[in-house]
């Protein structure tokens, strides 16, 4: 089938297609809420129809009809493969290494991919107390490959976070609102793609530490018409996660 | 749920009301909140409205938890307050999901402790000292380690059971089953009462056995703004519209001063909030079932 490229798509829209397209055909994928599961959706609707989506709540092969505002959504359970205690989604899948992909993201995101999602400041005395753990770190202990979908921000990409949550040694791919950072070698995130109109004096302005880049970029893939559609008619209809 | 709170539920308490953004009884922690019970340690993996509710009421000395947020909205502002002010006013103790879970599943199995593989390189652990390092005996591998819960008493809420508390749930299910194990008491809290006979034709629905619940209370709806997987639906926009309630204390106090201090109970509740019954019953959506015979 011809790929014709999208005419317009929103920064949302292309970071929701670019993290689609990590997932591969029979990928059995760790979700959250948000622009993840979107990407999840779409990935579902487009080059993976065998892919599962579990989320940590207990749904196994979910195949939500409305955008989940919560991932422990009525609408997850409704027709999905199987519905198991939390014991199990942490023992039975993840600790188990049954887990190729997990989506992470955070208030913090360091040089090395280690994620802050506790505390600014000090954690016996927080300017900023955030929610916590969650599942997060041990998602990012046992998942095989992690994806990073966040936007870059100085404050947000410090070159050490102030509390690590979750380590970052499984981090494959941060993909940000101006281009793409991937690990170098000694887990380094280096700037690895730039989008169209994108400087890397832009990138480096809002990042907290001095970037590496590899050399040459690599050419992204910019949205297809069809992605955009499914996106916008089918899969986020209110425009929840998209605008 | 005023008798079973009064006799079970004691100041200074750990009490557990799980149900992992399903099955959340609001209700019991109304009710608490309407005794007045006082330094209590509160553990669930996501406190979610229902402690931030208990947090602004001043019922907690404790927190022990994972994820402490308003799923899908953002913070949860009465936990934040306590946290962020200058001492804490709240003692935290912070696991991950994981942990949290791992805690409850040593706790029904009445062992010390649970080994898992996580937190390696994390700052979970120094923000923790209860979580250890453990060698495991067989192959020496390095393991974390988390202590048992036991819970004084632990609150669950379901769809339905019998009168002796045979219990059956479907739809998320949490960790319903270990935190009602790990507990010295329990409390079932259900949509509906049914015969026996309607828990025997499908044992296999039952998730706490009545021999392990000390009180069962009739309360419909009484998990809102939770859900019940086939009798309502997750209040969404309630959810969103606590950021504003809690975001300054005088909302929050004018919120519990109407909804739960204003009402003497669940029935209460809802004549004060019109509409919910309309808004959010389920649609029907049955299985076929099974064939047990033999």
């Amino acid at each position: 089938m011809p790929q014709v490229l999208a005419a317009e798509y929103t920064l949302n829209e292309l970071m929701c297609v670019l993290a689609a397209r990590e997932i591969k055909d029979g990928d059995v994928v760790f979700v959250g809420i948000g622009l993840p599961n979107l990407a999840c959706n779409l990935a579902r609707s487009t080059h993976a129809p065998n892919m599962t989506l579990i989320y940590e709540s207990g749904a196994v092969g979910a195949i939500p009809e409305r955008v989940p505002p919560s991932i422990g959504d009525p609408a997850l359970v409704t027709g999905s493969l199987m519905v198991c205690s939390m014991q199990d989604v942490f023992q039975c899948f993840l600790q188990n290494g049954k887990i190729q992909v997990g989506f992470l993201g955070g208030a913090q995101v360091d040089k090395f991919g280690n994620i802050n999602t506790t505390v600014v400041g000090s954690y016996e005395n927080p300017k900023v107390r955030l929610p916590g753990s969650g599942g997060a770190s041990e998602i990012a202990q046992h998942a095989q490959r992690l994806l990073i979908v966040t936007k870059l921000d100085k404050r947000a990409f410090p070159e050490k976070v102030d509390f690590i949550t979750s380590v970052g040694k499984r981090v494959k791919k941060v993909i940000t609102n101006m281009g793409i950072l991937e690990p170098d070698k000694s887990g380094e995130l280096c700037l690895t793609a730039l989008y169209p109109g994108v400087t890397k004096e832009q990138v480096q302005d809002n990042l907290g530490w001095k970037l590496r880049i590899r050399e040459p970029l690599a050419a992204v893939d910019l949205p297809h018409d069809n992605e955009i559609k499914l996106l916008r008619e089918k899969l986020d209809p209110k425009r929840l996660h998209i605008k | 749920m005023k008798e079973a709170v009064g006799s079970l539920v004691k100041d200074g308490d750990t009490v557990v009301i799980e149900g992992f953004t399903h099955l959340i009884c609001f209700a019991a922690g109304h009710e608490i909140i309407r005794q007045g019970r006082k330094n209590l340690t509160l553990a669930r993996l996501t406190p979610d409205l229902i402690y931030d509710q208990l947090i602004a009421a001043g019922c907690a000395k404790k927190l022990v938890f994972s994820w402490a947020g308003n799923p899908g909205v953002g913070s949860l502002h009465a936990f934040r307050r306590a946290v962020e002010s200058k001492p804490p006013k709240l003692e935290l103790e912070e696991y991950s999901h994981f942990g949290m879970v791992a805690r409850l599943a040593a706790g029904s199995a009445n062992l010390p402790f649970w080994p898992l593989r996580n937190y390696d390189g994390t700052d979970i652990p120094k923000a923790n000292a209860r979580i250890k390092q453990v060698d495991c005996p067989f192959t020496g591998e390095k393991l974390a380690a988390v202590p048992a819960l036991r819970p004084d008493v632990t609150i669950v809420h379901a769809q339905r059971a019998d009168k002796n508390g045979n219990t059956q749930i479907w739809g998320l299910m949490g960790v319903q089953k270990e935190a009602a194990f790990a507990s010295k008491k329990v409390i079932v809290v259900v949509e509906e009462i049914v015969d026996e006979s309607v828990i025997r034709s499908d044992p296999n629905r039952t998730l706490i056995p009545g021999l392990q619940v000390d009180s069962v209370v009739l309360e419909p709806w009484g998990a809102h703004p939770s859900y019940a997987q086939g009798y309502y639906d997750r209040d969404n926009d309630f959810y969103v519209a606590w950021d504003k309630i809690a975001r300054e204390e005088a909302g929050l106090k004018k919120y519990l001063d109407e909804n739960v201090f204003g009402v003497k109970d669940r029935a209460g509740y809802m004549q004060k909030n019109p509409g919910l019954a309309e808004r959010l019953k389920a649609k029907d959506l049955i299985c076929a079932g099974v064939n047990y015979g033999y």
